[in-house]
């Protein structure tokens, strides 16, 4: 019994190694241009872990096929080295590891999070409420006007609480429902919560961040490819959290002026 | 030579069935009473998973009787969506508190520790009792909450605010479901609190003549390292539970800020911070995680120990990973929190010891094979759901490198690649240790033998299907599955779903695997064969008493201790090994100096 488990360790680690070798499963396609620090962190780490649970799997089934019907007489032998060997290797092997991850994981964080938008950024507000997306362009005057959470009414259809008729900065925003932004423009999003915890997740952006509520929190990205891509949330909160999604188009920069003078059309 | 002089309890044995089966103060009593608890407990947790496996395969697929669990719930048999979170969220918070938590450090450690530190019981025989039956009414105080008003929370075993915190205007069982959650989690810290107390003191003030520390073996110290977390974990989470309710019933906002609108209604809060949930609840939550697996670590070390017929390659070097990972734990947790809106600077603050700690586990991973290599390893179901438990720790253990960095946690957090990460390094590892325990002791615990076919049957189903179930998860997070929805609505999760099911099937044939253990366990409890006192030939205090132990565990004389707890691979005068309290003098290959 004890070599067919040794297989069964073996066929099972083959077998979830697989699938990630021949590229069945991977990361969805990046179309951002801080996502290749991420993907190439993702692949060193893939192929660090990966090595570590094949040699360690294959170790387990081996040393349960050669020790599980020892000779009679047989003596309890030491593994070589002992225990101080193994002790120093896991410090040498698994320490650089971790240095390595640490170190160059930090660089592919900072590129997200420590460096500052671009002047000339196209701002936008995302908004999350139970259980939708809306999004806020600054209009022509380039300036968000205020919130006003007691304005904030669905039924109204003024999702942001916006007040226009005495806030002069809100008289041009755009609100919409879908994303729209122009390829290759670095984006500044705002990012506010009306209700709950949320999250704006674009996988294939490469982004992630929760909404805290009573905390306005910003990142920045650009996209890199025109298409249409989906928002999703994926911070529990409520039963409508499955289906709460939006769409992002990401536009050449003619289609998204075009697009954004039939938005403003519309409001 | 050690010289503490323990600090013998005396109590005499009960007479009355109540005193003796209910109200016991016999610490071997209490560990069966949380043994009993924790099976009833996975098996609710278990059930609960297939309903949800299911509804996920097949969103609209009616399951029957469904409706009488809750008529609101599953109008026609089939699950709405907030019923689906309200059934995940008591999943989560069953397994993790009531299993995790209670089956590998309550019960194994209250029926063991006391024998294999050498004492009659524990120091506060009434606390323990107390412990045991707080925490039982803490479970009543959460399965009630599928009976009361509009069902049990649906935020998650986390509950995280503000959608904890605001009441039923966030959704069903968000009011009263909420209460019931923080009530019980609250009432089961107390339990723990009081046992961790009763675990620490057992160790450090009831060992025997001759049982210093080293002399302990290794599941008692891990029950000791556990018990000195759980002190401290469960410490912080139950005020995070009190001042939860209290937003809930006292008009407070501890954890909700100004200014939100829910349903279109302006909420009376302000003030609170959401993020001082996550980090009170994380500061206990992944010490918890360890709660949970570090008994598992000693459990399977003492399994293969005996197993291997021969000590770890380095019974120290063991002890103290334990409580590198032990101290480690309480300066990972905010990798929880990378995508939170916590600082970014925290989060490589949080990053690097969540690295760290690999190390500790790699050595104990690396011991484990070291100490297999050279050795005479006997294949029993117990051996082999340790070994099982070792490959699964290695499974869950290797993604743990991916979730530790923020950069490419933007890509997995909160993706089915986090479920799998934690339900193999953490769940299936710690019920592999649970498993491998029963299959050990239940010997000793019950006077008589499992069945071994049973087990062994049991064992392959198990850690086939496991495999089956977990290693695809990581596969969906890689691709962007979020966790946490009822049904797959989004265009790039369609390719997705026959994974689901796939993942299905094999959760539930798996689960139905489980019958044959719970089979065996009350069979065996009543027909099985009458066990011996030392059937596996090992060495610690629980086998040099009678079986099953008496009521003063010893038969009036405490042991004294001799040797290191691990005296095998020698030539000893019963055979390849000498118990602890054998006087015999013996030269063996291992003494650590």
């Amino acid at each position: 019994m004890a070599k067919i488990f040794a297989v069964t360790i073996v066929l099972i680690a083959i077998g979830s190694a697989i699938p990630i070798v021949m590229h069945t499963w991977t990361l969805p396609q990046d179309i951002s241009t801080h996502g290749p620090l991420i993907d190439e962190q993702y692949s060193d780490t893939m192929a660090e872990a990966g090595i570590s649970f094949l040699a360690s799997q294959f170790l387990l089934a081996f040393f349960i096929w050669k020790f599980s019907s020892p000779k009679p007489g047989a003596k309890i032998r030491n593994f070589p080295g002992g225990a101080m060997g193994l002790v120093i290797a896991a410090f040498l092997l698994v320490g650089t590891e971790v240095l390595a991850l640490g170190v160059f994981g930090a660089k592919a964080w900072a590129s997200v999070y420590f460096t500052p938008p671009a002047a000339n950024a196209l701002p936008v507000q995302v908004q999350a409420g139970q259980f939708a997306f809306y999004f806020r362009y600054t209009g022509p005057d380039g300036k968000f006007g205020p919130l006003h959470a007691d304005h904030i009414s669905e039924a109204n259809q003024n999702f942001f609480g916006l007040d226009p008729q005495n806030d002069p900065d809100s008289k041009d925003d755009i609100v919409t429902a879908e994303m729209a932004i122009p390829v290759n423009r670095e984006i500044h999003l705002l990012m506010h919560t009306k209700d709950l915890g949320h999250s704006f997740f674009v996988p294939e952006l490469r982004v992630q961040q929760d909404f805290v509520p009573g905390l306005d929190l910003s990142i920045h990205f650009t996209a890199t490819k025109v298409g249409k891509y989906e928002i999703v949330c994926t911070q529990l909160c409520g039963l409508g959290h499955y289906n709460m999604k939006a769409y992002l188009e990401v536009k050449s920069q003619e289609d998204f002026d075009t697009w954004m003078k039939q938005q403003a059309a519309a409001q | 030579m050690h010289d503490v002089s323990p600090h013998v309890v005396h109590h005499g044995a009960p007479t009355g069935f109540i005193r003796k089966h209910v109200f016991s103060i016999d610490h071997k009593v209490i560990g069966k009473q949380y043994y009993a608890l924790a099976l009833v407990a996975v098996v609710v947790g278990m059930v609960l998973s297939w309903l949800m496996r299911i509804h996920l395969a097949w969103t609209n697929f009616a399951i029957p009787g469904l409706h009488f669990l809750s008529s609101n719930g599953a109008p026609g048999n089939v699950m709405t969506p907030e019923y689906y979170l309200q059934l995940m969220t008591m999943h989560g918070t069953i397994m993790v508190f009531f299993v995790l938590t209670t089956a590998p450090f309550a019960a194994f450690g209250n029926f063991f520790l006391p024998i294999q530190v050498g004492a009659e019981d524990m120091p506060f025989p009434h606390f323990n009792m107390m412990s045991f039956w707080v925490t039982f009414v803490a479970f009543l105080v959460l399965v009630s909450s599928f009976f009361v008003g509009d069902g049990p929370t649906l935020g998650g075993w986390t509950q995280y605010a503000p959608l904890s915190a605001v009441g039923s205007v966030a959704g069903p069982g968000q009011g009263m479901g909420v209460v019931l959650w923080a009530a019980s989690i609250g009432i089961f810290c107390i339990g723990q609190l009081l046992g961790s107390l009763n675990f620490i003191t057992t160790t450090l003030d009831m060992r025997t003549k001759g049982m210093s520390l080293m002399r302990l073996p290794l599941s008692a110290w891990a029950w000791f390292i556990t018990s000195i977390m759980g002190l401290t974990a469960f410490a912080v989470l139950m005020p995070a539970c009190i001042l939860l309710i209290l937003d809930h019933v006292a008009g407070t906002s501890f954890f909700v800020p100004s200014n939100l609108v829910i349903n279109d209604q302006l909420q009376p809060h302000t003030g609170g911070s959401t993020l001082l949930w996550q980090h009170l609840f994380w500061f206990f939550g992944h010490p918890e995680v360890y709660i949970a697996i570090i008994p598992g670590l000693g459990i399977v070390s003492h399994v293969l120990i005996t197993n291997m017929r021969r000590p770890m390659l380095s019974h120290r070097v063991l002890i103290y990973s334990f409580g590198a990972l032990a101290v480690l734990s309480y300066m990972v947790y905010g990798h929880h929190m990378f995508v939170s809106g916590m600082n970014p600077f925290s989060s490589l603050a949080f990053s690097f010891p969540t690295l760290v700690i690999t190390i500790p586990s790699t050595i104990i991973v690396l011991i484990w094979l070291g100490s297999l290599y050279g050795s005479k390893l006997r294949i029993n179901t117990a051996s082999l759901f340790a070994l099982g438990f070792v490959s699964m720790f290695i499974s869950g253990g290797v993604s743990g490198f991916f979730l530790a960095q923020p950069s490419i946690d933007i890509m997995l957090h909160a993706t089915y690649f986090v479920v799998g990460h934690f339900h193999l390094v953490m769940a299936v590892a710690a019920i592999f240790g649970i498993f491998s325990g029963t299959y050990f002791w239940f010997p000793k615990m019950a006077g008589r033998m499992m069945n071994e076919t049973l087990g062994k049957l049991h064992f392959w189903l198990t850690f086939v299907g496991t495999y089956c179930i977990f290693m695809p998860f990581h596969y969906l997070g890689i691709a962007g599955n979020v966790r946490r929805y009822q049904a797959f609505v989004d265009d790039y999760l369609q390719p997705l779903i026959p994974v689901h099911k796939f993942i299905t099937v094999a959760a539930v044939l798996t689960g139905l695997a489980q019958f044959i253990f719970i089979y065996n366990l009350i069979y065996s409890r009543f027909k099985g064969a009458p066990a011996p006192d030392n059937p596996w030939e090992a060495t610690s205090l629980e086998w040099i008493t009678a079986t099953p132990p008496p009521h003063d565990n010893f038969g009036g004389k405490l042991p004294v201790v001799y040797h290191d707890p691990y005296q095998y691979g020698i030539e000893g005068s019963s055979g390849d090994y000498v118990m602890q309290n054998s006087p015999e003098q013996i030269k063996t290959a291992y003494d650590e100096k």
